[in-house]
């Protein structure tokens, strides 16, 4: 009620400068629209081929064959794909979200100014590093690092423990899903750790003093004061993360070993991710139906992005209305 | 004293150029070359051309010195055989370039007519491998039977009595062969994959042969660097590069044995003898791998510049046809030193025949000086 009063408030001293602003910003945000729903239009018909001749079961299957042969008919099921995307950035997430969490807190909590933000610009500065240089490292130091070292001594270690140990099974190539995991993992602590950072120092500083005041010690501060505030927006963070992961392309098509052929629960398996095919199959897709099929890649791409943005709202929004929890 | 120094480095720099170009001229003039003198009227002086990334090199070579040449801009954007294929089958383009041969389908679909493959160059593809045993020693020896029995999956170990049947040195080699593969689709993999369906049932029934396959085994690594790199840096891989590539990163490189049971090392003559002394078709559309000829290196393959065989446009047509001509003879001069093979010149002359078929408003598009 209060809102509308001021809003009609507002429009008796509306000048010309400011309706013609108003129209402005409405023909920009109906113009982000409209690009939205013409990719979604262009995507879905030329996909259409693939989408009506495999319906659902391109969403199911898990044989992608390109070319008919005596034995083989010509098939498109992305089932590898999507199972490559999900695993890998869930990976990619529960590496980065604590790393960039704790050194996030450190910047805005613990270190004096003049080491934490140096830290801050040179962690953020990694944004800047274009993801195929991330991609050659990955091959040349990052493979054969684990390679030799990180996948044998979790072998050695979390791999015999039953059930889980199915996670580490089989010979570590380096190429495989955990690797590119880890490269996501990297490529988005940054973007964790910086939106984290600004939602960390936007806490009230009343509510800190507040606890310290009462005698509570850091920690107690920070468990029941700053991140309780600061749940939702990390969230937020940590999702937007995820988004980045989920679309990567280049870096973790040089690491993941682009392998379609089997899905087995081993994240030493080498696998391939949505964007990895499209990247690597678009050009040379000769025949209309495998072409459609790509395309239609795109598409189940975008639906696995809003899908994981709509469970990251529910997220926020739950959160947010925990006990403790204020709106960021 | 200055001066005669001066005298002495010109001397040594003409004797360098002069000794250059005696070599080049010695290795085979294509008769018909020279023909494209200079800029002519009434000629487009802009070409858009799409397509293969294996000739990419050769070609940003050819259309730098032939704009000086000819005043024709050509822009080439190297995106790939199949968007090549596509950007001429939509006109969207003056001329297209793949890898691998269209298929009649592909043909039906070109917007514009029938569509002409004229060959630019030879490309051969090759096995490299990374035995850390056998470093620096003699090049490995592979069958038809053992690369397909490889990449079918059913060949897991380097001392698998087939390979060691031809190169008793793995015998002692008890590791699992970690097999590699083009990600990307790519002429190369069409080439490696027409090969193994030439020579392998198995693979022929199970596989097939295109730009992009499904592989019954192995990791996949984007372009050449992404395989080379891979082989490179993890023991006891195979996998395959173009021959260029593979000069030029100096990676050891296996000996094929051809259809007549020798063991070739690949090479720019051994690659261009593919298509020398074979049947070739007069579209000259046809895959060259496991040649008849007992010289040839047998995976090899040529790659082709496309263009419409009725023109619309006068101008575009008289450039597109002096350059095709330019590029089939004086062209093949550059494709040594880029790691290219040259064609041979039955090649050419089935090319020359194509080239003079263009018209444009019913008259040959090639001018007559030329084409006489």
């Amino acid at each position: 009620m209060a809102e509308k009063k001021s809003r009609t408030k507002r429009r008796f001293r509306e000048e010309p400068g400011d309706r013609i602003f108003r129209g402005l910003t409405l023909g920009t945000s109906v113009f982000v629209i409209l690009l939205l729903i013409g990719f979604v239009l262009l995507l879905l018909s030329d996909s259409g081929e693939s989408i009506v001749k495999f319906g659902l079961g391109f969403l199911t299957t898990s044989d992608w064959n390109p070319v008919e042969t005596e034995v083989n008919k010509v098939a498109f099921g992305a089932l590898p794909f999507i199972f490559g995307t999900v695993v890998t950035s869930v990976i990619a997430l529960l590496l980065a979200t604590p790393i960039a969490l704790g050194s996030a807190l450190f910047v805005s909590e613990y270190a004096p100014k003049w080491i934490g933000q140096p830290i801050a610009f040179i962690i953020e500065l990694l944004v800047a590093i274009p993801s195929v240089a991330y991609g050659l490292w990955g091959l040349f130091v990052l493979v054969p690092f684990m390679r030799n070292v990180v996948d044998p001594f979790l072998q050695g270690t979390l791999g015999k423990i039953p059930v889980l140990g199915l996670l580490f099974a089989g010979p570590p190539q380096g190429q495989d899903l955990l690797t590119a995991g880890v490269i996501l993992a990297i490529m988005i602590i940054p973007t964790i750790l910086s939106l984290s950072r600004e939602i960390i120092t936007q806490v009230p500083k009343l509510q800190k003093e507040g606890m310290l005041a009462l005698g509570a010690t850091k920690w107690e501060v920070l468990s029941k004061a700053v991140l309780p505030f600061a749940r939702g927006g990390i969230i937020g963070a940590a999702m937007l993360g995820l988004a980045r992961a989920i679309g990567e392309t280049m870096a973790v098509t040089m690491v993941i070993g682009n392998s379609s052929t089997k899905i087995t629960p081993s994240l030493f398996t080498p696998g391939y991710t949505i964007a990895s095919a499209i990247s690597n199959q678009f050009t040379e897709a000769d025949t209309p139906m495998y072409f459609s099929a790509v395309v239609e890649l795109g598409l189940v791409l975008l639906l696995v992005a809003s899908l994981f943005n709509v469970i990251s709202r529910i997220l926020v929004n739950n959160m947010a209305k925990l006990p403790g929890g204020a709106k960021a | 004293m200055g001066f005669l120094e001066e005298v002495n480095v010109k001397r040594t720099l003409f004797l360098v150029f002069s000794l250059i170009a005696v070599l080049g001229i010695s290795a085979q003039p294509v008769p018909g070359s020279g023909m494209v003198k200079g800029p002519m009227g009434g000629e487009a002086t802009k070409l858009t051309g799409a397509g293969a990334t294996f000739p990419a090199v050769l070609y940003t070579k050819w259309f730098s010195d032939y704009v000086k040449l000819t005043k024709v801009e050509i822009n080439y954007q190297a995106i790939g055989s199949g968007g090549g294929i596509k950007s001429i089958s939509d006109m969207t383009v003056d001329f297209g370039a793949s890898d691998g041969p269209m298929t009649d389908d592909q043909l039906k679909a070109a917007k514009g007519g029938a569509l002409l493959h004229i060959p630019a160059a030879m490309g051969g593809v090759v096995p490299t491998y990374n035995l850390p045993e056998l470093a620096g020693k003699a090049n490995l020896k592979f069958t038809p039977d053992t690369l397909a029995g490889i990449y079918n999956g059913d060949i897991t170990k380097w001392n698998d009595p087939l390979l060691v049947a031809d190169n008793p040195e793995l015998a002692a080699i008890d590791k699992y062969i970690a097999v590699v593969h083009r990600s990307d689709g790519s002429g190369t993999t069409n080439i490696w994959t027409s090969y193994l369906t030439a020579v392998n049932e198995k693979w022929a029934k199970e596989t097939g042969a295109a730009n992009a396959v499904k592989w019954p085994v192995g990791l996949g690594g984007k372009g050449n660097e992404g395989v080379a790199g891979n082989v490179k840096q993890t023991p006891y891989t195979l996998g395959y590069v173009e021959l260029a590539y593979a000069k030029q990163n100096k990676l050891p490189v296996g000996l094929v044995k051809n259809s007549s049971g020798n063991f070739i090392a690949a090479n720019e003559d051994t690659v261009s003898q593919a298509a020398a002394g074979v049947e070739l078709p007069a579209d000259m559309r046809v895959k060259l791998v496991n040649s008849s000829n007992p010289k040839a290196f047998p995976i090899a393959g040529f790659t082709w510049l496309l263009a419409y065989q009725t023109q619309t446009d006068a101008a575009k047509a008289t450039a597109v046809t002096r350059m095709l001509w330019w590029a089939t003879h004086d062209g093949q001069a550059y494709s040594s030193g880029l790691d290219y093979a040259p064609l041979p010149v039955d090649a050419i002359k089935k090319a020359e025949v194509l080239i003079k078929s263009i018209t444009v408003a019913g008259k040959p598009a090639l001018p007559a000086s030329i084409a006489k």
